[in-house]
């Protein structure tokens, strides 16, 4: 280490070096990708909420990144019974069964009820006034037929890396689906 | 048809119900979807897609480009106009519009996830956005930090009044990056947490919206990095770290040129984050061949601060003394890794109970002895869904003997890399111009056009040549 090299020499030996560390990465790298291709599948994947996972705990309206919340309450229409009375509309002691704010379970009013015939009653959500905090969920999942539910809406979600909410979901319910069936949406027929 | 006795019932004793509610329920089908009399349809689920793929291929595409194009600013046009223009550029499209996930610096927990199996899916737009910076350094250094990394062109734009951190607090604190980078390669392989993402503090600024921490934490980074630049490259970012090693290998380096250099020390001063390297004290400059401009040289040796390593007395001795410092080292180095691994192996049982389904196995242990009142939502929708005790018992040993050989792993990591950082302080370099610490630098090319050998900038070396030779 003691003797003073030539300037040739001195560059030369960075020269070497420079090989040896560029070799070493491009060895890594290209190991690295072989086990890549081996491991993992390359699909598209993106965030979406098991609706018979959810507990409706409420921390999807707050924790997600965006605010008002990339979760809304969905309906299938299909499953829901069309209730006069619906327990994800009103509240529970609610003082009148008609659509004053003082009724509504929904804190936002985002749900309107509409007389389709008597004595049937279609519910709609607003998605703009919703803001994801599942209490018709888990009105329409204790008394109903379950058919409101809560899901990641794709046109808002910015498709975080991690997802603030499944960080925070004390259930797990929230999972990386495949881009191209981005919902789980609650069928007539399942459970 | 009427409304049905069993529904009236049931909303009577609802509320009652309701208060008791402890379990979640999914709903079952209670009541059958009518049979309507008018011809009313029923409103489909409307389900807006996520972006459509093509998006995936223009970001990696503007990805690839501006790769290029900061290659070309930084080693062809060596223009730091050009360069901060990029990186506005890429403030803009990668932090601002696309909000600023997915980054390289994030797809490091993807491709760790997809490497420890378990069935992760690495979709092929992270792992090019992981792999394409990395291939951009290998060829031209850490171009991508110039100018592509919204993180790194957020930091660099808010540069007003960088302040010089000493070497020793500058490595110090270096080793953060080292930590930061292990600790989320063990969280993402045991599938604990993404704790990159968890704690980026821009990622919240670029979408203008997050928690209170997050904001409050690009802030507090925003604010201390116009007097600190880039706080978090230089001492978290754990992509950084990545680079860094490859770096010094790059086949096109960014490099101050100085063809004859004058020890002006203007580019040393310029870099906002000490990646400049100072040439060794005179005493050991004495003893090389005196290149051109000897005399200039010489007489920059009184200049503060120049040569770290600056060594008492001249000649003799130095290589003897340098040769027992090494000794010391190489018998230390194997002790810092022993001591990392005792300290990952005694920090095992603590990492690991940052699993979630650690905590839900422990907390249901201490509710049903009855250490603990009450329960938490996770153990509540738990045992209301009847799941399999044995099923998470496993799982949660599968993760906790996961932690207990990868966190000593992770502490011998972090004692090799403090043993080499050590090794590599004490090793005598001969240097005898000021030149880029390629894997500290970030190629912002500011110190380019500093240098009095620079094009444009022959009046201030004929000064500075002149002002030097009288002293
Ligand atoms: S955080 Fe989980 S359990 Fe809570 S409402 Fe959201 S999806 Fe449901
Ligand atoms: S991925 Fe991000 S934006 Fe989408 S729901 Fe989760 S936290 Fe909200
Ligand atoms: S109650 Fe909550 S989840 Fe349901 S519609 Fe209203 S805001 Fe949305
Ligand atoms: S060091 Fe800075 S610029 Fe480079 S990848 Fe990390 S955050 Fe981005
Ligand atoms: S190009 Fe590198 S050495 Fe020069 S000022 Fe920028 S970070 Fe510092």
């Amino acid at each position: 280490m003691a003797d003073s090299p030539q300037a040739g020499q001195s560059s030369d030996r960075r020269g070497f070096f420079r090989g040896l560390v560029r070799g070493l990465a491009l060895l890594a790298g290209g190991a690295t990708l072989g086990l890549l291709a081996t491991r993992a599948q390359a699909a598209r994947t993106v965030w979406q909420i098991d609706p018979y996972k959810c507990t409706m705990c409420g921390r999807c309206a707050v924790e997600c990144v965006l605010s008002p919340s990339a979760v809304k309450c969905v309906h299938s229409h299909g499953m829901c019974g069309y209730c006069e009375l619906c327990t994800g509309f009103f509240e529970p002691d609610a003082p009148n069964l008609h659509e004053g704010a003082e009724n509504q379970l929904c804190p936002t009013g985002a749900i309107e009820r509409t007389l389709i015939e008597q004595p049937y009653f279609e519910y709609r959500i607003k998605e703009d006034e919703c803001i994801g905090c599942a209490k018709c969920v888990a009105g329409c999942a204790a008394f109903g037929n379950g058919s409101m539910y809560l899901q990641i809406r794709h046109d808002r979600c910015v498709d975080c890396n991690d997802c603030a909410i499944a960080r925070a979901c004390p259930t797990q319910a929230i999972r990386r689906v495949p881009a191209d069936q981005p919902y789980l949406l609650k069928q007539v027929d399942e459970p | 048809m009427r409304l049905g006795a069993g529904r009236l019932i049931l909303w009577a004793v609802g509320p009652a119900l309701w208060l008791g509610l402890a379990v979640p329920a999914w709903g079952t089908q209670r009541f059958p979807p009518p049979q309507f009399e008018t011809d009313h349809t029923l409103p489909v689920t409307h389900t807006p897609p996520p972006d459509a793929p093509w998006r995936d291929v223009l970001d990696v595409a503007v990805l690839a480009a501006a790769l290029g194009l900061a290659a070309w600013l930084v080693l062809a046009r060596r223009s730091r106009r050009g360069v901060l223009a990029l990186a506005v550029f890429s403030l803009v499209y990668f932090g601002f519009w696309r909000g600023g996930c997915v980054c390289p610096i994030g797809a490091i927990q993807n491709v760790t996830a997809a490497l420890a199996g378990g069935g992760h899916a690495l979709p092929l737009v992270v792992a090019a956005f992981f792999l394409l910076p990395l291939l951009a350094t290998i060829l031209f250094g850490r171009i991508f930090c110039a100018g592509v990394c919204p993180l790194g062109a957020i930091q660099d734009v808010v540069v007003i009044r960088p302040l010089r951190v000493p070497m020793w607090l500058e490595q110090s604190l270096g080793m953060l990056a080292y930590l930061y980078l292990g600790a989320a390669v063990l969280f993402a392989a045991t599938g604990s947490a993404w704790v990159i993402c968890e704690y980026d503090p821009f990622v919240g600024l670029f979408r203008m919206s997050g928690t209170m921490f997050m904001l409050g934490l690009g802030a507090v980074f925003l604010l201390g990095g116009m007097f600190l630049a880039r706080p978090y490259c230089r001492w978290l970012c754990p992509y950084g770290v990545l680079m860094s090693w490859i770096a010094p290998g790059a086949v096109w380096q960014p490099r101050i040129d100085p063809v004859g250099c004058i020890q002006c020390q203007l580019c040393r001063d310029g870099c906002p984050i000490n990646a400049i390297d100072a040439p060794d004290a005179p005493a050991a400059a004495a003893r090389t061949t005196p290149p051109a401009g000897a005399r200039l040289h010489q007489g920059a040796g009184a200049l503060p601060g120049a040569g770290a390593g600056g060594f008492p007395g001249a000649g003799v001795g130095v290589g003897r003394r340098d040769r027992r410092r090494m000794a010391g080292l190489l018998l230390i180095a194997p002790l810092l890794v022993a001591a990392g691994v005792l300290l990952g192996e005694r920090l095992a049982p603590t990492l690991a109970r940052m699993n979630e389904r650690v905590q839900l196995t422990d907390r249901l242990l201490a509710e049903d002895m009855g250490w603990v009142e009450g329960h938490t939502d996770a153990t509540a929708a738990f045992r209301s869904r009847g799941e399999s005790r044995t099923e998470l018992a496993a799982e949660a040993e599968r993760i906790e003997s996961a932690f207990a050989w990868g966190s000593p792993l992770l502490g011998a990591f972090i004692g090799l890399v403090l043993a080499a950082k050590l090794i590599q302080h004490a090793r005598r370099r001969r240097r005898d111009e000021f030149a880029i610490h390629q894997p500290r630098c970030v190629a912002c090319a500011r110190c380019f056009a500093l240098c009095p050998h620079h094009p444009g900038n022959e009046a201030m070396l004929i000064e500075l040549t002149r002002e030097k030779t009288r002293l």
